[in-house]
């Protein structure tokens, strides 16, 4: 059994109620953590080694020391609850079942960086986890345990929840700061970085949930204690949240370092592949990381087993590799289509553009209906061959990641699954006309 | 003083400057094309992704290249920076990419555009841009909406450019028109048709870089190129009153302001002026318009209209049939 960090006291019946959770030593580690300096609580985490959890994987020590500290000027620290990723559940699970650890996260973060006020920017299909965490804020609020002058040690600290009208793009962090202030949710144009100039213009730090909530056991444990868990620089333990063709779905706390084999057949992760079937494909991080086939998720290139951790996943880059990324853990068996997977995925990023930057704004809509074309029956061969073009026109070219995002999963299976696209255009008689068939052309079964 | 250079020309520049306008300052082929940027506007430029530049060097400091191309007209220059345009062929090609996403969703309707002959996409889309489409699908579609009675937005000619948003913002003195929807279904909306009633709303169209806002005045009355364009100047209590008039024989079609060869207007003027004043007594003329060689309003020849045998009039016609083929 892997340690449980996060993961602990889920279970406890009413964890929800601050009384629950102060009776499993809740709140114990912001007292501790008040007792010690700001720049102590940085150099903690900044040991720990831990890695932002959202999907970039850069070191959240490191984010905290470059924020910028103007005389006079109020700071923020804003937690990215806006999670959206197709295939990830982590942070949502976990603020409905702990909401008191994103606080204590919060309020310890928040201390460390000098915030006297924060946010939590929730996404807007979320609605019941925002009362959920506003009832929690209340709660800690009556205990004097936000406010004015936290437990007698004379820091205020304010805590806001905001709810957002649900866009994926406000999970980027400069589009979250433009809706967090009001504005359509734009990303901005890097640089300045929000270390410099985030929300209303002030040094701002934008963490995910599952980062901010790991910062209370590296400061109960101590940051040295922390970096033993894991493998190499990926220290710690990551959430999973394992969907798909598997026995067990559901939310999984790992020490980073499981390999992906155990993780995928053994009993205590996602118990093997349902209905006795073969694994096909697995995409590791959410719907925007590569798409790897069985031998090359399973193995490295070497023939080495891969191991869930930053570094063993990304392994060999784009050609062989993926990443680790949110931790939405998608499992596909022998009978998925990886064409309708990836339409699915397509028609996703082309709703979810914001339509600020020409290559993503256009490209992921072309994409979406050169897929379409291709899953009913119209393909040509070098529709794949233009598919693969425009995919390499958007990466890299867009304001924010959501253009490599879209590109990605695109470029990674016609890399590993070009003959499945053959397949669709070469023999178009043999495709199912099944529900997602009559999805994919709008039509209703009878009329077919 | 940073010094950059591009192309293998150096210069030093002051800081704070873009790469885009260091490569101004240095003029001639290696400046990159730009459909967003404006310098006249703030926070403008970063959206349309034409002017793309490759950094091979990123300063004297870190010389490391950058990873992605960069907006070449939001970044800033670092002393040592090394920055390749033409001369890299990759980045070529990823323009050629980014002017073709620019275009997959414009309508080929230059034919009966007014902006054509004056359209920086055409000029784009000649130099970058592929021969053939290779856009099989439906393009999307709005409807024309009245930005009052002056001004009319087609939609579906716009590349999402935000200029005219930062013309509301900036240089209007009462915000009524921003961005709605988003992807490739947002639009430039004056929320539930509004008119832009400010005395400077006709920048709009000066700035806007294709045929999706026009001057309803001067709709379907010519093309640009038949006309003859003059300098003039009025004494204007609103704005500057230096114009350029687009003229047809005695008859003033058009006021519009006076755009330098980047295609930007060197002062903004007042509605009265552009739209009020169409007749050449109302203006002192100080003598034809300067204009580049290479553009296609050079190629008239002041000859008059009905000398070409082209019946103007029906311009209205044909566009209405080509728009409801019905």
């Amino acid at each position: 059994m892997g340690r449980k960090l996060l993961t602990e006291n889920i279970n406890v019946p009413g964890i929800q109620s601050l009384s629950v959770y102060r009776q499993q030593g809740g709140y114990e580690t912001l007292k501790k953590a008040l007792g010690m300096t700001s720049d102590a609580i940085v150099e903690e985490v900044k040991k720990s080694g831990l890695r932002g959890r959202g999907g970039a994987g850069f070191p959240t020590g490191m984010k905290w020391s470059f924020l910028a500290k103007p005389e006079g000027v109020p700071r923020h620290l804003v937690c990215n609850a806006d999670e959206s990723e197709p295939g990830t559940f982590k942070d949502r699970y976990m603020m409905e079942r702990i909401p008191h650890l994103l606080i204590e996260g919060m309020a310890i973060g928040s201390f460390a960086l000098g915030a006297h006020s924060s946010y939590i920017y929730i996404r807007g299909e979320m609605m019941y986890v925002f009362h959920i965490l506003q009832r929690a804020i209340d709660e800690a609020y009556e205990a004097g345990l936000l406010g004015k002058n936290i437990m007698g040690s004379g820091y205020d600290f304010d805590l806001y929840v905001h709810c957002g009208a649900g866009a994926y793009i406000c999970g980027e962090e400069t589009a979250l700061i433009e809706s967090l202030e009001g504005k359509r949710g734009n990303p901005r144009i890097k640089p300045p970085f929000p270390a410099i100039k985030g929300l209303w213009e002030r040094p701002t730090v934008v963490n995910n949930v599952e980062s901010i909530m790991a910062v209370v056991p590296i400061i109960k444990m101590g940051g040295d204690e922390y970096a033993k868990i894991g493998i190499g620089k990926s220290t710690g333990t990551k959430l999973i949240s394992a969907c798909g063709h598997i026995n067990k779905p559901g939310v999984y706390e790992i020490e980073l370092g499981v390999p992906v084999e155990e993780f995928i057949y053994s009993d205590e992760y996602c118990g093997g592949i349902r209905n006795g079937k073969e694994l096909k494909a697995v995409v590791a991080g959410g719907s925007s990381v590569p798409v790897l086939p069985k031998d090359l998720i399973l193995k490295l290139a070497n023939g080495e087993p891969r191991l869930m951790s930053y570094e063993s996943l990304s392994e060999g880059g784009f050609a062989t590799g993926t990443m680790l990324g949110s931790g939405g853990f998608i499992v596909m068996d022998e009978d998925t289509s990886i064409v309708k997977n990836l339409w699915t995925f397509t028609r996703f990023y082309h709703h979810e553009s914001c339509g600020q930057c020409s290559p993503c704004r256009e490209g992921t809509g072309w994409m979406e209906k050169l897929l379409h074309k291709i899953l009913d029956g119209h393909g040509t061969l070098s529709d794949v061959d233009l598919l693969w073009e425009i995919q390499s026109k958007i990466e890299g070219k867009t304001i924010c990641p959501l253009g490599d995002a879209a590109a990605w999963p695109v470029a990674s299976a016609i890399r590993h699954f070009r003959h499945e696209f053959e397949e669709y255009v070469k023999n178009p008689q043999n495709i199912k006309k099944d529900h997602h068939y009559y999805r994919v052309n709008n039509i209703s079964p009878e009329f077919a | 003083m940073p010094k950059v250079t591009i192309d293998g020309h150096s210069i030093e520049v002051p800081e704070g400057t873009t790469i885009l306008q260091a490569a101004r300052m240095i003029g001639g082929d290696i400046v990159p094309p730009a459909m967003c940027y404006y310098s006249k506007l703030k926070t403008s430029g970063g959206y349309c992704r034409t002017c793309i530049v490759k950094v091979t060097k990123g300063s004297e400091k870190d010389p490391r290249p950058m990873p992605k191309p960069v907006a070449s007209c939001r970044t800033t220059v670092m002393d040592g920076m090394e920055v390749q345009n033409t001369t890299a062929p990759d980045l070529l090609d990823a323009r050629k990419g980014v002017v073709e996403f620019l275009l997959i969703n414009h309508p080929l309707d230059c034919p009966i555009c007014d902006q054509a002959g004056e359209c920086h996409l055409q000029d784009l889309s000649y130099q970058h841009g592929l021969a053939k489409s290779r856009y099989e699908f439906k393009r999307r579609e709005f409807e024309k909406i009245d930005i009052g009675d002056k001004i009319k937005l087609h939609m579906t000619r716009c590349i999402l450019c935000y200029r005219c948003v930062k013309v509301a913002d900036q240089v209007c003195d009462s915000r009524v028109h921003g961005v709605i929807n988003r992807g490739d279904v947002a639009e430039i909306s004056t929320y539930i048709e509004k008119a832009l009633d400010s005395d400077f709303s006709g920048n709009v169209i000066d700035v806007c870089p294709v045929g999706a806002l026009t001057d309803r005045t001067f709709r379907f009355k010519s093309r640009v190129w038949f006309t003859k364009p003059v300098d003039a100047h009025r004494n204007c209590t609103k704005c500057c009153g230096k114009t350029v008039l687009w003229m047809s024989g005695d008859d003033v079609l058009r006021v519009s302001a006076r755009k330098d060869k980047y295609g930007e207007v060197e002062d903004w003027i007042c509605n009265e002026c552009r739209f009020e004043k169409k007749s050449a007594s109302d203006w002192t003329i100080e003598g034809p318009r300067h204009i580049d060689r290479t553009s296609v309003i050079s190629a008239n020849h002041y000859e008059k209209k009905k000398a070409l045998k082209i019946d103007v009039s029906n311009q209205s016609k044909i566009e209405e049939r080509a728009h409801n083929p019905k």
